[in-house]
């Protein structure tokens, strides 16, 4: 089959696929949708815009049949539906490739994509149809191969495979370039006009504003879970986009040329160590130094060893080599965290609520967590009032809004409770600083503070380390960048000598291997 | 068709209230189990719950019985917090009841006032040396504690049967298998004339203060509550999981040998081939029940004693069978658990 029921509804057809009309949803405290109006017509691109928070998901969890809204109607293709279930979604052929994948590690492409097709074919029969799908589209796949072998970008191609099969009418796509490189986007555009031009409807979810430039023919804004602006966006400016999804300017960042003296604070030398269980990724004797006063960006999708780096980095994992890990001078290989952060280390995990911050404490208790060494106990006591007075303090200083330091970590948005973290591993004067994902999931306005709360400190003199997937992120922060693809690090280059398109092959694995032998 | 939906945010109140939920649900149940025995609920509960408390004596007897339960279920209590599961500490009050009559049994006939304290030292250390084995287990080789501590609770009263039957059997005891009474020196004297209540019961209320300030103080404590509750916290803030598992098990295991101490320099006297019916296997329940709050492990022990005290007297007068104890432990413990789901989760009629 050759997806001919990819046609049928094409152009001919004035009714929208998909109207919303009055569309609320309310949680315990939130108004997460309000009123939202929504129209996608047959073969269009229609881009959702709106910063983390505004409501996009929650629109599309309803949508789906995920979520069921508390007023309002669904008009699917003229009549009104109630969208009970996914399956439901599916029957009607709404197919969703969502930003985090659902997929079995274990399992082989095929066996993944049998899973979620109602009536799935013999598995020869179906691993032909998913080959000849993937080739029609340009998206070539092997439908033998486990998961686990796959890359991001694969691992997308899968998803998408698995909705194209569906036949879908309506395609709904979450932050579906969040973890791809330059070039993919570009393959991935390509598929998706190619759709569109057959009928189908496209709802493109992103914050990401030159892509929905590139490609949407109209787009819906979010902001504060209401509708604040329909437009087209070929029509418009990214500052005029920013402004209506933010209601302000686009705070920029910058970087400006600062005279600390040089050295090297933070020293990879031939690190390398296994991967974190079946589906990680070894470390191959990664050689870096980060010099104080600089920030140094390591791109690449998560799952290229990212997780063992961070982990080998803050003494969560200890390695075979303590000279594998030098900081100010000093061998910490074989030191835990703890002993590392004495030493001056400060570390911004990824995950935000339990590793970073405990979900059930307050924030004074998630102060105490790691700056404890900052004079918060005293015989093996804690000292409570000087660790509610740090905590304040944090909070003031990085404007985290909150009810005080009572707060409990979980009731903080993901923007506010970054800015705590942040602020916390830098209350703590740290010479060298490592950041995750430093603006992964938090609102606009938090993630320029947080940027150049990072810069102040560059400025001066700590070392900074900057792990992200977000390219523009770390163009915009960064002195110099390295990539790392498949566990082993691409060369280092200064951000003003490369650009995206060059940090985007290496994102794929295509760099050159330098030969630098440094002895062992 | 019901299903469970998770609460945003579970309230203490609610958490407080469960313990008091399961109790009433457990009343309940007992209520209808009574009418089917044939007795009259209202009678039974009477029987079951006023009548130990009779009198000085019989208060005196529940906060005996509360006394080992409270010592051990405040050293679970610690350990649970910090998700280390200690189920064993049955067998650590055995091996501190062994350690403390073995000295009392080696020392007989001595007059020193030393006595009493060094066995109070042996039994807390025996039954640390017992609660290290799963320990060393655990941070060595990731032996799974709950495993090890029970089996080890399988493993302390066989010791202890060979100990009465062979090296430490009374020569003057008719070939029973038992010690000699202990001497004077080596037992702790009655608090409150016309009671058998020792000075073990103020102890444990001042245990249960310390443990209170410990966490509520200490950083070693916050340490270990981040090790329960957010596993990669904990890792990521550079805490020692190896020194969470030995304080929690060593504490848990001092605190229950010191059960064995009380047990045996009190109401037993001499070593017997139990030395307890099940206290350290009550106190998971006491812990539980109690919120793994020291003042709640306080509150629990004596809703538990109580239930011993009751099982004995509704074995006595209602001629009801000796399980009924077991019984009815085991129904709290399920009914808190479930009390326990609807304080984090609301059931919803599913659409």
């Amino acid at each position: 089959m050759r997806c001919q029921s990819l046609l049928p509804h094409a152009r001919m057809n004035s009714a929208p696929r998909l109207a919303l009309r009055d569309i609320t949803k309310t949680y315990p405290g939130v108004i997460a949708n309000e009123d939202i109006d929504l129209t996608v017509l047959p073969g269009e691109i229609h881009a959702v815009l709106g910063e983390n928070g505004a409501g996009k998901s929650t629109l599309m969890k309803i949508i789906y049949g995920l979520v069921q809204p508390d007023a309002g109607t669904v008009l699917w293709e003229g009549r009104e539906t109630r969208i009970a279930s996914p399956a439901a979604a599916r029957r009607l052929g709404i197919a969703m490739v969502f930003q985090h994948f659902a997929l079995f590690e274990t399992l082989s492409v095929a066996e993944n994509i049998a899973l979620a097709l109602p009536d799935a074919p013999a598995p020869a029969a179906l691993a032909e149809r998913i080959r000849a799908t993937a080739e029609d589209y340009g998206l070539p796949l092997e439908p033998q191969r486990p998961v686990h072998e796959l890359s991001v970008g694969e691992r997308q191609r899968v998803e998408i495979v698995r909705c194209l099969l569906q036949s879908p009418r309506l395609l709904i796509l979450d932050e579906p370039t969040s973890v791809l490189t330059p070039q993919a986007v570009e393959t991935l555009f390509t598929t998706l006009r190619r759709l569109a031009a057959e009928g189908v409807s496209l709802l493109y979810i992103s914050h990401k504003l030159d892509e929905i430039r590139a490609l949407c023919d109209r787009a819906t804004v979010l902001r504060g879970g209401r509708v604040s602006g329909h437009c087209r966006p070929a029509g418009e400016s990214a500052d005029s986009l920013a402004r209506m999804m933010i209601g302000a300017e686009l705070p920029q960042t910058r970087l400006s040329a600062n005279n600390v003296r040089r050295e090297p604070k933070l020293v990879l030398h031939n690190l390398s160590r296994p991967a974190d269980g079946p589906f990680g990724t070894a470390l191959h004797a990664l050689q870096l130094s980060v010099h104080s006063g600089e920030i140094v960006g390591i791109a690449g999708a998560s799952g290229n060893g990212q997780s063992e780096l961070l982990q080998a980095l803050s003494g969560e994992a200890t390695l075979a080599q303590a000279d594998m890990v030098q900081m100010l001078g000093a061998p910490v290989g074989r030191l835990g965290a703890a002993a590392r952060r004495a030493r001056g280390l400060g570390f911004v995990p990824e995950e935000r609520l339990g590793r970073g911050a405990v979900p059930a404490l307050d924030l004074a208790a998630n102060t105490l967590l790691t700056a404890a060494g900052d004079g918060l106990v005293r015989r093996g006591l804690i000292l409570r009032p000087t660790v509610r007075r740090y905590a304040r303090e944090i909070i003031k200083r990085f404007r985290v809004k909150c009810h005080g330091s009572h707060a409990l970590a979980r009731s903080l948005s993901g923007g506010n409770l970054q800015k705590f973290i942040v602020g916390r591993e830098i209350a703590q004067n740290p010479e060298v600083l490592i950041v995750a994902q430093p603006t992964w999931g938090v609102d606009v306005g938090s993630a320029a503070l947080i940027r150049e709360r990072l810069i102040d400190l560059r400025n001066r003199g700590v070392a900074l380390l900057v792990i992200s997937e977000d390219l523009d992120e770390l163009f915009s922060i960064c002195d110099r960048i390295a990539v790392l693809a498949g566990g082993r690090l691409s060369p280092l280059r200064h951000t003003s000598a490369t650009d995206s398109a060059e940090i985007g092959r290496w994102m794929a694995g295509l760099f050159p291997t330098e030969t630098t032998h440094v002895p062992a | 068709m019901f299903r469970l939906e998770a609460r945003p945010a579970p309230s203490t109140l609610a958490r407080w209230l469960a313990p008091l939920g399961a109790l009433l649900l457990t009343l309940l149940l007992a209520a209808v189990l009574f009418a089917q025995l044939g007795q009259s609920p209202l009678h039974a509960f009477a029987v079951f719950f006023l009548r130990p408390l009779d009198g000085l004596y019989g208060i005196g007897e529940w906060l005996l019985k509360a006394t080992p339960l409270m010592l051990c279920g405040l050293g679970l209590a610690l350990g649970f917090r910090a998700s280390v599961w200690n189920i064993g500490a049955e067998g650590q009050l055995t091996v501190g009841a062994i350690a403390a009559g073995g000295l009392a049994i080696h020392f007989d006939g001595s007059d020193s006032a030393w006595l009493l304290p060094a066995m109070a030292g042996a039994g807390v250390l025996g039954g640390m040396l017992w609660a290290a084995i799963p320990a060393l287990l655990r941070t060595r080789w990731q032996t799974n504690e709950i495993l090890t501590t029970l089996m080890l609770a399988y493993v302390a009263p066989l010791l202890l049967a060979w100990l009465v039957n062979g090296p430490w059997r009374d020569p003057a005891g008719f070939n029973f298998p038992q010690s000699i009474q202990f001497g004077e020196s080596a037992l702790l004297a009655p608090l409150l004339a016309g009671t058998r209540l020792t000075v073990a019961f103020p102890l444990a209320l001042g245990l249960a203060v310390l443990c209170w300030l410990f966490l509520r103080h200490a950083y070693l404590g916050f340490q270990m509550n981040i090790a329960g509750q957010a596993p990669a916290a904990a890792r990521y803030a550079g805490y020692s999981p190896a020194r969470t598992v030995w304080v929690a098990l060593l504490v848990g295991g001092g605190c229950a040998g010191l059960a064995g101490f009380a047990e045996v320099a009190g109401p037993l006297g001499q070593l017997l081939p139990s030395v307890s019916p099940g206290y350290g296997f009550a106190a998971i329940i006491v812990a539980f029940v109690g919120r793994l709050h020291p003042l709640g492990v306080v509150l629990a022990s004596l809703l538990l004693s109580l239930l011993y005290l009751g099982g004995e007297s509704a074995q006595m007068e209602l001629g009801l069978p000796a399980s009924i104890t077991g019984l009815f432990q085991g129904a709290l413990l399920f009914a808190l658990l479930a009390c326990d789901t609807l304080v984090h989760y609301r059931l919803r009629r599913s659409r």
